[in-house]
């Protein structure tokens, strides 16, 4: 019998229907698995102990009393840091952030709420979401639990290591260059970027705004299917995103992937790609053969120009939207009397920001300053079409493309943080979905000496159902889906 | 030696426009740091975009409009919730001349 932490989304929510558990037995173990684990992994910023045993007690009476229950009862969801939560600091990992309390909720959290889940608490993070790793947090670096001296990945680290660790069962992270697929990739877990403007980015604190979305990350593909679900959708709120029929992806998972026609881009096997994620990828792959799909190697050109036009165009976009904190309205502010403005401001984003966040931003504003604009900014919005023209192509002949999720696997904390183009190199292979704005999965593929190796999957934008059924065929054949470390 | 991309009266410069301080140190780790990813992002320089057109988004929505109707907002309490300084139900700001 697995410890009730250790049960899916699906499992809890129908034990919960049918009252094979209480809301409050199971949020109880799971409160108790993070006290025993949470030193170890660090994975959250707030844990909600108190609410989430509070509203344990109101679901198990909502289900006494015979009232409907939602999709996703009792359910404990941990939420990224950058996700506003009312009456619950968001801190977006950042001194700049850290008494921040958000007075209103997140489309995706008003989802959650209706459908009876349990936010559980908040996670850890790169500050702002800059970085692959979790170690540009104001509140120190997320541990992998697979191996506590490794990266967890990142930005959405915390996520990605409770779902992990047994700390949460289903996830919210945020994927702006791969922030949700890495993490994933990196803690053997499933996470899924969905195409943008499928997912509501009201309350979510804006790094590059072009190019994220918010989306789950879970244990296996099932959860992943539900917690879709719930998430997606048109919200007036949000003017980028997008009228599409209301789904329920679950629906979609079986059917498999006979006559499926696979991409294998040669670009995403290239020189730095570890020769053993290489391999493990390739072993998935021809798993998918096995399973009816065919594959063919296919060249996309542009895919040389992906990382540096990602960074160009989300340090400008970066540069623009952090440019609102003053320190007058929320944020942090240092100050004394005889300070004039500017000096105030300058001062507060100096304290209040870490180094690679400052780095960023300074480096946006140069790739959109005069004289520099067409030379960097316009130049990386032009490269942004050939990408996508290089998709658009290819999909016309393929259902999906496959590779790697993550050029190597995980390595230890502290190993690049302090050679910054080395890390941005790690997001070589997450940022072509973000330019192009197509879906894009990971789901466990093997172990490298005992780390987690992810397999991509991408697809035509608004097509999360055909990438969601090949991931489902995959795992259910592969079985690395649903294994946990040893904590 | 190649010519920098940035120099270090640049950093200065841009880091001003940004209204971002930067102590001494960091000035010449950054110069340092900013040249070696600028290096890297001149690769695009070889890219033939020639007659492309920029994406600046991938979605091909325009404008999108609703009815002009008053909602319930926030109080002004609630708005200034996480101001670092108030006076009067107004945000402080620092002195400006």
């Amino acid at each position: 019998m697995p410890e009730l932490y250790e049960l899916t989304g699906r499992e809890v929510s129908e034990k919960i229907r049918s009252r094979e558990l209480t809301v409050k037995e199971y949020i109880s173990s799971i409160l108790e698995r993070i006290r025993k684990v949470e030193e170890k992994v660090h994975a959250f910023v707030t844990v909600l102990e108190e609410d989430a045993l509070k509203r344990a007690e109101e679901i198990d009476r909502k289900a006494d009393c015979g009232h409907g229950l939602g999709r996703l009862c009792g359910v404990a969801v941990a939420v990224k840091d950058n996700i506003c939560t009312k009456g619950v600091r968001t801190t977006c990992s950042s001194r700049m952030l850290k008494d921040f309390v958000p007075p209103y909720n997140a489309t995706v959290i008003e989802r959650l709420l209706r459908e009876d889940a349990v936010i559980i608490g908040k996670t850890n993070m790169d500050e702002f979401a800059m970085g692959s790793t979790t170690e540009t947090s104001y509140f120190g670096a997320t541990r992998n639990p697979w191996n506590p001296t490794l990266v967890p990945g990142g930005s959405s680290g915390g996520s990605a290591a409770a779902v992990a660790a047994g700390e949460a069962t289903l996830a919210l992270g945020s994927d702006t260059g791969g922030s949700i697929r890495c993490p994933a990739s990196y803690c053997n877990v499933v996470g899924l970027k969905p195409t943008y403007g499928l997912v509501s980015r009201y309350g979510l604190i804006a790094y590059a705004n072009s190019l994220e979305q918010i989306g789950p990350i879970t244990i296996d593909t099932y959860d992943c299917a539900l917690l879709l679900s719930v998430i997606a959708g048109h919200d007036p709120k949000d003017s980028t995103s997008v009228k599409t029929p209301r789904r329920d992806y679950v629906d979609f998972l079986e059917g498999g992937v006979e006559g499926f026609k696979i991409g294998v881009p040669s670009e995403f096997f290239g020189e730095g790609v570890d020769a053993r994620v290489k391999e493990c990828v390739w072993r998935a792959i021809h798993t998918l053969e096995s399973l009816g799909a065919t594959y063919e190697e296919v060249s996309l050109p542009s895919l040389e120009y992906a990382l540096p036009a990602y960074y160009i165009i989300a340090m400008s976009e970066a540069s623009s939207n952090l440019a609102r904190y003053d320190g007058l309205r929320y944020g942090y502010r240092v100050e004394e009397d005889s300070w004039d403005w500017p000096t105030v401001y300058s001062k507060s984003r100096r304290v209040g920001f870490g180094a690679e966040v400052r780095r960023r931003i300074i480096l946006g504003t140069y790739a959109l300053s005069a004289g520099y604009y067409d030379q960097y900014y316009l130049k990386a919005l032009k490269i942004r079409t050939l990408i996508r023209r290089d998709f658009e192509k290819a999909f016309e002949k393929f259902n999906l493309l496959a590779g790697p999720t993550m050029p190597v696997p995980p390595f230890r904390i502290g190993e690049k943080i302090q050679n910054p183009l080395e890390l941005y190199m790690c997001d070589i292979l997450t940022v072509p979905a973000n330019l192009t704005g197509g879906p894009a999965v990971t789901v466990p593929c093997g172990f490298v000496d005992g780390l987690p190796v992810g397999l991509q999957l991408m697809g035509r934008p608004f097509r999360e159902d055909l990438l969601l059924r090949a991931a489902k065929a995959y795992g259910d054949r592969a079985g690395f889906e649903g294994l946990r470390p040893k904590l | 030696m190649k010519k920098p991309r940035i120099s270090r009266r640049e950093v200065e410069h841009i880091a001003w426009l940004a209204h971002i301080e930067l102590t001494e140190e960091e000035k010449t780790l950054f110069t340092e740091q900013l040249n070696e990813i600028l290096e890297y992002f001149r690769k695009i320089d070889s890219a033939d975009t020639e007659g492309v057109s920029p994406t600046y988004h991938v979605l091909d929505l325009v404008n999108v409009y609703r009815e002009d109707e008053v909602q319930e907002s926030l109080t002004r309490e609630e708005a200034l919730s996480n101001a670092p300084k108030k006076e009067r139900g107004f945000l402080k700001a620092p002195r400006i001349v």
